[in-house]
Protein backbone atom coordinates (compact mmCIF):
# COMPACT_ATOMS: atom_id res chain seq x y z
CA UNK A 1 0.00 0.00 0.00
CA UNK A 2 1.58 3.09 -0.50
CA UNK A 3 1.66 6.25 1.45
CA UNK A 4 -0.25 8.29 -1.12
CA UNK A 5 -3.12 5.86 -1.21
CA UNK A 6 -3.74 5.29 2.09
CA UNK A 7 -3.89 9.04 3.23
CA UNK A 8 -6.46 9.56 -0.09
CA UNK A 9 -8.49 6.74 1.02
CA UNK A 10 -8.36 8.28 5.29
CA UNK A 11 -9.42 11.53 3.36
CA UNK A 12 -12.24 10.26 1.34
CA UNK A 13 -13.35 8.23 4.50
CA UNK A 14 -13.85 11.11 6.48
CA UNK A 15 -16.12 12.76 3.83
CA UNK A 16 -18.09 9.46 2.70
CA UNK A 17 -18.89 8.48 5.88
CA UNK A 18 -21.78 10.21 6.47
CA UNK A 19 -23.47 9.37 2.91
CA UNK A 20 -23.40 5.83 3.82
CA UNK A 21 -24.67 6.01 6.93
CA UNK A 22 -27.47 8.13 5.66
CA UNK A 23 -27.95 5.98 3.15
CA UNK A 24 -28.20 3.35 5.69
CA UNK A 25 -31.99 3.27 6.32
CA UNK A 26 -35.09 2.24 4.82
CA UNK A 27 -37.18 5.32 5.27
CA UNK A 28 -34.78 7.32 3.48
CA UNK A 29 -33.73 4.89 1.21
CA UNK A 30 -37.09 4.81 -0.31
CA UNK A 31 -36.99 8.51 -0.38
CA UNK A 32 -34.05 8.47 -2.83
CA UNK A 33 -35.67 5.57 -4.93
CA UNK A 34 -38.54 8.09 -5.15
CA UNK A 35 -36.25 11.13 -6.01
CA UNK A 36 -33.49 9.62 -8.19
CA UNK A 37 -35.86 9.51 -11.19
CA UNK A 38 -35.23 12.74 -11.46
CA UNK A 39 -38.21 14.67 -10.43
CA UNK A 40 -38.25 17.05 -7.89
CA UNK A 41 -40.91 16.39 -5.48
CA UNK A 42 -43.06 17.97 -2.56
CA UNK A 43 -42.96 16.74 0.98
CA UNK A 44 -46.61 15.63 0.13
CA UNK A 45 -45.91 13.69 -2.71
CA UNK A 46 -43.07 12.14 -0.87
CA UNK A 47 -45.29 11.47 2.28
CA UNK A 48 -47.56 9.64 0.05
CA UNK A 49 -48.43 5.84 0.30
CA UNK A 50 -45.65 6.34 3.41
CA UNK A 51 -47.05 5.52 7.14
CA UNK A 52 -44.70 7.92 8.46
CA UNK A 53 -46.22 11.95 9.63
CA UNK A 54 -44.66 14.41 7.49
CA UNK A 55 -42.75 15.40 10.11
CA UNK A 56 -40.91 12.45 10.28
CA UNK A 57 -40.61 12.79 6.53
CA UNK A 58 -38.71 15.64 7.15
CA UNK A 59 -36.43 14.66 9.43
CA UNK A 60 -35.23 11.88 7.04
CA UNK A 61 -35.02 14.06 4.33
CA UNK A 62 -32.85 16.39 6.65
CA UNK A 63 -30.44 13.67 7.06
CA UNK A 64 -29.75 13.39 3.78
CA UNK A 65 -29.91 16.71 2.99
CA UNK A 66 -26.98 17.06 5.10
CA UNK A 67 -25.44 14.36 3.42
CA UNK A 68 -25.68 16.16 0.41
CA UNK A 69 -27.64 13.77 -1.50
CA UNK A 70 -31.06 15.74 -1.11
CA UNK A 71 -31.25 19.35 -2.05
CA UNK A 72 -34.07 21.48 -0.73
CA UNK A 73 -35.08 23.89 -4.17
CA UNK A 74 -38.12 26.92 -2.84
CA UNK A 75 -40.95 26.55 -4.77
CA UNK A 76 -43.63 29.16 -3.67
CA UNK A 77 -44.22 28.27 -0.14
CA UNK A 78 -43.45 24.57 -0.54
CA UNK A 79 -40.47 23.29 -0.27
CA UNK A 80 -39.08 20.81 -3.19
CA UNK A 81 -36.41 18.15 -3.08
CA UNK A 82 -33.83 17.14 -5.40
CA UNK A 83 -31.40 14.40 -5.53
CA UNK A 84 -28.11 15.07 -5.93
CA UNK A 85 -26.00 12.08 -7.30
CA UNK A 86 -22.47 13.33 -6.60
CA UNK A 87 -22.55 11.53 -3.39
CA UNK A 88 -23.27 8.54 -4.81
CA UNK A 89 -20.49 9.06 -6.87
CA UNK A 90 -18.16 9.67 -4.01
CA UNK A 91 -19.36 5.92 -2.75
CA UNK A 92 -18.19 4.38 -5.89
CA UNK A 93 -15.21 6.24 -5.88
CA UNK A 94 -14.57 4.63 -2.45
CA UNK A 95 -15.08 1.32 -2.86
CA UNK A 96 -12.88 1.41 -6.32
CA UNK A 97 -10.27 2.69 -3.60
CA UNK A 98 -10.99 -0.20 -1.11
CA UNK A 99 -11.15 -2.38 -4.04
CA UNK A 100 -7.65 -1.58 -5.18
CA UNK A 101 -6.05 -1.94 -1.86
CA UNK A 102 -7.63 -6.24 -1.77
CA UNK A 103 -6.53 -6.25 -4.71
CA UNK A 104 -2.75 -5.15 -4.02
CA UNK A 105 -3.15 -6.98 -0.66
CA UNK A 106 -4.31 -10.48 -2.13
CA UNK A 107 -1.61 -9.96 -5.02
CA UNK A 108 1.40 -10.27 -2.49
CA UNK A 109 -0.93 -13.40 -0.79
CA UNK A 110 -0.51 -14.78 -3.87
CA UNK A 111 3.10 -14.74 -3.87
CA UNK A 112 3.40 -15.26 -0.24
CA UNK A 113 2.01 -19.38 -0.40
CA UNK A 114 3.24 -19.51 -4.34
CA UNK A 115 6.66 -19.29 -3.74
CA UNK B 1 -22.59 -5.49 -5.95
CA UNK B 2 -22.85 -2.14 -4.77
CA UNK B 3 -22.38 -2.28 -0.64
CA UNK B 4 -20.01 -5.30 -1.28
CA UNK B 5 -16.34 -6.28 -2.77
CA UNK B 6 -15.87 -9.56 -4.29
CA UNK B 7 -12.86 -10.31 -5.14
CA UNK B 8 -11.77 -14.07 -6.74
CA UNK B 9 -7.97 -15.46 -6.95
CA UNK B 10 -6.65 -18.45 -8.27
CA UNK B 11 -3.48 -19.67 -6.18
CA UNK B 12 -1.12 -22.40 -6.99
CA UNK B 13 -0.83 -23.95 -3.65
CA UNK B 14 -2.98 -26.47 -2.00
CA UNK B 15 -5.84 -25.71 0.80
CA UNK B 16 -4.04 -26.29 3.80
CA UNK B 17 -1.08 -23.93 2.72
CA UNK B 18 -3.46 -20.88 1.96
CA UNK B 19 -5.28 -21.62 5.38
CA UNK B 20 -2.06 -21.47 7.31
CA UNK B 21 -1.33 -18.19 5.35
CA UNK B 22 -4.81 -16.38 6.32
CA UNK B 23 -5.42 -17.67 9.94
CA UNK B 24 -1.97 -18.24 11.46
CA UNK B 25 -1.34 -15.01 12.30
CA UNK B 26 2.38 -14.36 11.75
CA UNK B 27 2.07 -15.39 8.35
CA UNK B 28 -0.89 -13.53 7.75
CA UNK B 29 0.99 -10.60 9.13
CA UNK B 30 3.45 -11.12 6.27
CA UNK B 31 1.42 -10.75 3.76
CA UNK B 32 -1.14 -8.22 4.99
CA UNK B 33 1.68 -5.59 6.57
CA UNK B 34 0.88 -5.98 9.83
CA UNK B 35 2.25 -7.19 13.30
CA UNK B 36 -0.56 -8.96 15.81
CA UNK B 37 -0.40 -9.85 18.83
CA UNK B 38 -1.38 -13.25 19.32
CA UNK B 39 -3.31 -16.01 17.47
CA UNK B 40 -6.77 -15.21 15.80
CA UNK B 41 -9.57 -16.47 18.16
CA UNK B 42 -12.93 -16.85 17.30
CA UNK B 43 -15.25 -14.22 18.99
CA UNK B 44 -11.81 -12.62 20.27
CA UNK B 45 -10.32 -8.95 19.33
CA UNK B 46 -7.05 -9.37 17.23
CA UNK B 47 -5.02 -6.03 17.83
CA UNK B 48 -1.70 -4.98 16.51
CA UNK B 49 -0.01 -2.51 14.19
CA UNK B 50 0.60 -1.60 10.81
CA UNK B 51 4.12 -2.19 9.76
CA UNK B 52 4.37 -0.42 6.24
CA UNK B 53 7.15 1.90 6.74
CA UNK B 54 5.70 4.88 8.10
CA UNK B 55 2.58 4.05 9.32
CA UNK B 56 3.69 2.08 12.44
CA UNK B 57 2.32 4.04 15.04
CA UNK B 58 -1.26 2.79 13.11
CA UNK B 59 -3.26 0.03 15.03
CA UNK B 60 -4.44 -2.77 12.97
CA UNK B 61 -7.85 -4.13 15.15
CA UNK B 62 -10.45 -6.88 14.00
CA UNK B 63 -12.66 -9.03 15.83
CA UNK B 64 -12.72 -12.52 14.49
CA UNK B 65 -16.07 -14.21 13.77
CA UNK B 66 -15.64 -17.43 11.92
CA UNK B 67 -12.67 -20.33 11.64
CA UNK B 68 -14.07 -22.80 9.95
CA UNK B 69 -10.59 -24.99 8.83
CA UNK B 70 -9.87 -24.96 4.64
CA UNK B 71 -13.33 -23.32 4.46
CA UNK B 72 -13.52 -19.94 6.09
CA UNK B 73 -12.17 -17.77 7.75
CA UNK B 74 -13.74 -14.07 8.54
CA UNK B 75 -13.71 -11.04 10.52
CA UNK B 76 -15.13 -7.75 11.43
CA UNK B 77 -13.26 -4.53 11.21
CA UNK B 78 -13.48 -0.61 10.15
CA UNK B 79 -11.59 -0.59 6.82
CA UNK B 80 -8.49 2.11 6.85
CA UNK B 81 -9.95 3.17 10.25
CA UNK B 82 -6.28 5.06 9.99
CA UNK B 83 -6.93 8.40 11.73
CA UNK B 84 -5.60 7.26 15.22
CA UNK B 85 -7.37 10.50 16.68
CA UNK B 86 -10.52 9.25 15.66
CA UNK B 87 -12.78 6.32 17.78
CA UNK B 88 -14.46 3.86 15.28
CA UNK B 89 -16.22 1.89 17.17
CA UNK B 90 -19.20 3.71 17.14
CA UNK B 91 -19.29 2.88 13.13
CA UNK B 92 -21.11 0.01 11.96
CA UNK B 93 -17.99 -2.86 10.98
CA UNK B 94 -17.49 -4.34 7.50
CA UNK B 95 -17.43 -7.96 7.36
CA UNK B 96 -14.57 -9.80 5.56
CA UNK B 97 -14.72 -12.99 4.63
CA UNK B 98 -11.93 -15.37 3.11
CA UNK B 99 -13.55 -18.32 1.36
CA UNK B 100 -11.38 -21.28 -0.03
CA UNK B 101 -12.27 -24.22 -2.36
CA UNK B 102 -9.96 -26.80 -3.97
CA UNK B 103 -9.41 -26.66 -7.59
CA UNK B 104 -7.28 -28.82 -9.75
CA UNK B 105 -4.45 -26.62 -9.91
CA UNK B 106 -5.01 -25.25 -5.73
CA UNK B 107 -6.78 -23.38 -4.13
CA UNK B 108 -9.34 -20.60 -5.67
CA UNK B 109 -10.12 -17.85 -2.80
CA UNK B 110 -13.07 -15.79 -2.58
CA UNK B 111 -13.49 -12.60 -0.33
CA UNK B 112 -16.14 -10.53 0.00
CA UNK B 113 -16.35 -7.87 2.04
CA UNK B 114 -19.67 -6.41 2.98
CA UNK B 115 -21.77 -4.25 4.82
CA UNK B 116 -20.59 -0.73 3.51
CA UNK B 117 -24.16 0.28 4.67
CA UNK B 118 -26.45 -1.77 6.56
CA UNK B 119 -28.46 -2.29 3.78
CA UNK B 120 -29.57 -4.65 2.29
CA UNK B 121 -27.61 -5.50 -1.11
CA UNK B 122 -30.63 -5.78 -2.82
CA UNK B 123 -32.79 -3.03 -1.12
CA UNK B 124 -29.91 -0.85 -2.75
CA UNK B 125 -29.77 -2.02 -5.67
CA UNK B 126 -33.24 -1.56 -6.27
CA UNK B 127 -32.84 2.29 -5.56
CA UNK B 128 -29.74 2.93 -7.77
CA UNK B 129 -31.67 0.85 -10.56
CA UNK B 130 -34.24 4.05 -10.12
CA UNK B 131 -31.44 6.33 -11.00
CA UNK B 132 -30.86 8.33 -13.68
CA UNK B 133 -28.73 6.53 -16.58
CA UNK B 134 -25.49 8.58 -15.28
CA UNK B 135 -25.47 6.35 -11.98
CA UNK B 136 -26.48 3.16 -13.91
CA UNK B 137 -23.42 3.41 -16.07
CA UNK B 138 -21.30 3.90 -13.30
CA UNK B 139 -22.95 0.60 -11.51
CA UNK B 140 -21.66 -1.08 -14.88
CA UNK B 141 -18.38 0.15 -14.52
CA UNK B 142 -17.68 -0.90 -10.93
CA UNK B 143 -19.01 -4.48 -11.95
CA UNK B 144 -16.76 -4.27 -15.03
CA UNK B 145 -13.64 -3.25 -13.07
CA UNK B 146 -14.31 -5.98 -10.18
CA UNK B 147 -15.19 -8.93 -12.71
CA UNK B 148 -11.92 -7.70 -14.58
CA UNK B 149 -9.64 -7.72 -11.65
CA UNK B 150 -10.02 -10.98 -9.78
Amino acid sequence: MSHKSRSRIASTRRRRSPVFAALGDETRLSLVAKLCSGQRQSISQLTEGSRLTRQAITKHLRVLENAGIVRTVRKGRESHFQFNPQPMEGIREYLDSVSQQWDQALSRLKSFVEH
Amino acid sequence: MQNRIEKRIELKAPVSRVWRALTDYREFGQWFQVKLEGPFVPGQVSRGHITYPGYEHLKWEAVVQKMEPERLFSFTWHPYAIDPKKDYSKETPTLVEFRLEKTPTGTLLLLTESGFDKVAADRRAEAFRRNDGGWDEQMKNIDGYVSQKP
